[in-house]
C-alpha cells in the first residue's frame, strides 16, 4: 500500500515532527521541566550536561533545559497570537482589496506599502519602546510588521480567484459580496494562507527572540529564548554552550516551521488541487 | 403561432403569455485604450413564460454579452449604453445593486458552458446548492441541504443523497451539468439563461441534458433564453430563434419558419454548414461554408456587416445598412435582397 501523499513528503513529516515536539514540550512544561525557572543550584554553577541538568546550568546554577522549555511557552504563545492576528487582518485586507479593486484596492495597498516601507525590526522596536514590554505588546509589534505579507499574498490570490467561473456563477445566483468573499474565494485561498502562516510562525519566533536579545522583549524573570541567548553571550568565552544551545533551540524550532511550511506548500499546491478532474 | 409577439414591437397587454423578459434597443459597448466600440447594437428580445428563445451566432457575435447583460453581469470593460431590459415590467438597469442581487437566482438564473469551472472545487455539490437556497430563502442549514438534495433529484441525478456530499471533481461531465442546472433552478427562477450549456459535453450526454432542461422548463413554466452556435440544439428545443451577426439581429422567426424558410443569406449559410445525414441530403453533396471571417467589431463595414461575405450582395449592401423589419408575419430579417411577403 502506498503512503498518503502527505506522508511521503519528507520536509512535511520532519517539520511536523519538530514543531509537534516543541509544542508538546511547551504544553507539558510543568511536567517535563526538571527544575523551576528561577531555581538556583549554587553548587552546580556552569555545570555541563548531566542527568541532573540535561543541558547544563548557567552562572546561578539555573537549569538550561528547564529554562528553554518554559521559554518555549513564551515564544510559542507570542508567535501564535501574532500569526493568528496577522492572518486575520491580512486576509480581510487582501480579500477586500483584491475583490473590490479600484480605489479600495489602491488605498489598502498604499497603507500596506507604508508598513512595508519601514524596516520591520525598527518598527517592532519602536512599538515595544512606546508601549512597554508585555506579551500583548510584543505580539502587537509582531502583528504590525507581519500582517502586510498576508495582505499582499491574499490579494494576489483573490485577483486570480475572482475571475474564476464559479465566482461568476455564484454572482449569477445572487450571492452578495460578503458571501462570495468568505464562501467562494476564501476556501480556495486557504492553501497559500496556511503555508504562509506556518512559515510566519518561524519568522515570528525569530523576531520575538531578536526583540528579547536586544532587551526589548519580556523582562528578565521570563525565560525568553532571546534573553537566554543574550545572557549566555556574557560567558561565551568560557561556557559557550549556554548560547550555542539557546541559539540551536531557536534555529531548530524555526527550521521545523519552515520545513512544515515548505512541505505544506508542496502538498497544498493549488495546481494539484484544481487538477482533481478525471479519476479520483 | 402562439408565441407571436414581434420582438421589436410593444408587448401586447392582456395576452395569456405576456412576456416576462423584454429587451429593446439594447446597446453594449466595450471600452478599450483606443476608445469604445459596440459589441451589441439594437438588440431586442421578448420571452414569455414556458417559451424558449434561442440566440444563434458565431463566437464574437455578441450573444454571450447579451446573455450576461440580462443578469447585469457584464465584465468591467463592457457596459450597457442604451436600451432597456425589463423583467416582469421592472427596468433591470435602473435597479440598485442589492435588488439586482436579489433578482439573480430568484427571478433570473444562468447555466454556464463549463460545468467544471462553474462549480466551486472546494465545496460539495450539496453545500453549493444549499448556499444558493439560503441566499434567497430563510432556511436552516439542514433544511437548505435537504432542498439541495431535492433539487438534485429533480434533475435526475443518480443517488442524490450521496452525490450531494461529493465534490465537483468526483462527478462526470454530465452529472456536473445536472448539478449546475439544479443550482440554477433551485430557487425556481422565472427566467433561465443558458449559455451554450451542452457545448462542453459528449454528444450522447448533450441530448439528455437538452431534454432535461427543456422538460424542467415546461414543468416549471420558466422562460428560457438559450445561447448557442449549434443549430442542432436550436432544432431540438427552440420556439423562436434570433440569429445574430456582428452584434446585430439579422433574422428572427419561429424555429419552424427559420428552418423551412430561412431568409437571410447568413442563415442560409449557417444551415448549409451543418452536416446532414437525413434522407433529404444527397450523398456526396459538399458542405456549403461561408467564405471569409467575421469583420472586427471596431471596424465594421459601412453597409450590411455581412456584405463582404455575402454571395448575394449588391452595391447597395455595401453602402446602406438594411433595417431589421418584418418580411413576413412573425418573420423578421435585415437584408436588402429579401423582399416583403411571398418571398
Amino acid at each position: 500500500m502506498q503512503l498518503p501523499k502527505a506522508l511521503r513528503n519528507t520536509s512535511l513529516v520532519v517539520g511536523a515532527a519538530i514543531t509537534l515536539t516543541i509544542v508538546l514540550l511547551a504544553i507539558f512544561a510543568p511536567a517535563i521541566a526538571t527544575h523551576g525557572v528561577e531555581q538556583m543550584d549554587m553548587r552546580n554553577r556552569f555545570a555541563g550536561p548531566s542527568f541532573q541538568h540535561l543541558l547544563g546550568t548557567d552562572n546561578f546554577g539555573r537549569d538550561l533545559w528547564s529554562r528553554l522549555i518554559w521559554g518555549a511557552r513564551v515564544s510559542l504563545t507570542i508567535a501564535i497570537i501574532a500569526v493568528v492576528c496577522s492572518v486575520i487582518i491580512g486576509t480581510i485586507v487582501g480579500l477586500v482589496a483584491g475583490y473590490f479593486g479600484g480605489w479600495v484596492d489602491l488605498v489598502l495597498m498604499r497603507i500596506t506599502d507604508i508598513f512595508l516601507g519601514v524596516p520591520a525590526i525598527v518598527l517592532a522596536l519602536a512599538i515595544v519602546a512606546i508601549l512597554g514590554p508585555g506579551v500583548m505588546n510584543v505580539a502587537l509589534a509582531l502583528i504590525v510588521v507581519a500582517w502586510t505579507e498576508y495582505a499582499r499574498v491574499v490579494r494576489a490570490t483573490t485577483l486570480v480567484l475572482r475571475e474564476q467561473n464559479y465566482v461568476q456563477a455564484a454572482r449569477a445566483l445572487g450571492a452578495r459580496p460578503s458571501r462570495i468573499l468568505f464562501k467562494e474565494i476564501l476556501p480556495n485561498a486557504l492553501g497559500p494562507i496556511i503555508v504562509l502562516a506556518s512559515l510566519g510562525l518561524g519568522t515570528a519566533i525569530i523576531a520575538e527572540s531578536a526583540l528579547s536579545f536586544l532587551g526589548f522583549g519580556l523582562p528578565p524573570p521570563t525565560p525568553t529564548w532571546g534573553w537566554t541567548l543574550a545572557y549566555g553571550t556574557k560567558f561565551i568565552r568560557d561556557e559557550p554552550w549556554l548560547s550555542i544551545i539557546s541559539g540551536a533551540t531557536i534555529m531548530i524550532t524555526v527550521l521545523g516551521f519552515n520545513l512544515l511550511g515548505d512541505g505544506l506548500r508542496d502538498v497544498l499546491d493549488p495546481r494539484q488541487l484544481s487538477r482533481g478532474g478525471g479519476k479520483s | 403561432m402562439s408565441h407571436t409577439s414581434a420582438v421589436s414591437s410593444q408587448p401586447a397587454s392582456g395576452r395569456p403569455d405576456q412576456p416576462i423578459l423584454t429587451v429593446s434597443g439594447l446597446e453594449i459597448r466595450i471600452r478599450t485604450g483606443q476608445g469604445s466600440f459596440a459589441v451589441v447594437s439594437d438588440m431586442a428580445l421578448s420571452v414569455a413564460p414556458g417559451e424558449t428563445v434561442c440566440i444563434v451566432g458565431e463566437s464574437g457575435c455578441g450573444k454571450s454579452m447579451t446573455a450576461l447583460s440580462l443578469l447585469r453581469l457584464l465584465p468591467e470593460a463592457a457596459s450597457v449604453t442604451g436600451g432597456k431590459i425589463e423583467i416582469d415590467g421592472v427596468d433591470l438597469l435602473a435597479l440598485d445593486q442589492r435588488t439586482v442581487e436579489d433578482y439573480r437566482g430568484e427571478k433570473i438564473a444562468m447555466i454556464f458552458q463549463e460545468p467544471l469551472t462553474a462549480l466551486n472545487p472546494v465545496l460539495t455539490i450539496g453545500e453549493q446548492i444549499a448556499e444558493a437556497v439560503r441566499q434567497h430563502r430563510k432556511l436552516g442549514r439542514r433544511a437548505a441541504f435537504d432542498r439541495a438534495v431535492e433539487a438534485l433529484r429533480l434533475v435526475q441525478m443518480p443517488d442524490p443523497q450521496r452525490r450531494a456530499r461529493q465534490y465537483p471533481h468526483e462527478l462526470s461531465g454530465g452529472m456536473r451539468q445536472r448539478a449546475m442546472i439544479a443550482l440554477a433552478l433551485v430557487c425556481e427562477p422565472r427566467i433561465l439563461v443558458a449559455d451554450e450549456p451542452t457545448t462542453a459535453l459528449d454528444v450522447t450526454i448533450q441530448a439528455q441534458i437538452l431534454g432535461l432542461i427543456s422538460d424542467l422548463q415546461k414543468r416549471l413554466g420558466t422562460a428560457l433564453v438559450m445561447i448557442t452556435h449549434d443549430l442542432g440544439v436550436v432544432a431540438e428545443i427552440a420556439d423562436r430563434v434570433v440569429v445574430m451577426y456582428a452584434g446585430r439581429r439579422i433574422e428572427e422567426a419561429s424555429a419552424n419558419d427559420l428552418f423551412d424558410n430561412p431568409m437571410h443569406p447568413y442563415t442560409l449559410g449557417l444551415l448549409g454548414a451543418i452536416p446532414r445525414s437525413h434522407a433529404g441530403a444527397k450523398v456526396g453533396s459538399r458542405l456549403v461554408d461561408i467564405t471569409g471571417t467575421v469583420p472586427p467589431l471596431w471596424d465594421l463595414p459601412k453597409g450590411c456587416a455581412f456584405a463582404p461575405r455575402c454571395p448575394k450582395a449588391v452595391s447597395r449592401c455595401h453602402q446602406e445598412r438594411p433595417e431589421f423589419e418584418e418580411k413576413q408575419p412573425g418573420h423578421f430579417a435585415a437584408c436588402w435582397e429579401v423582399t416583403h411577403a411571398n418571398g
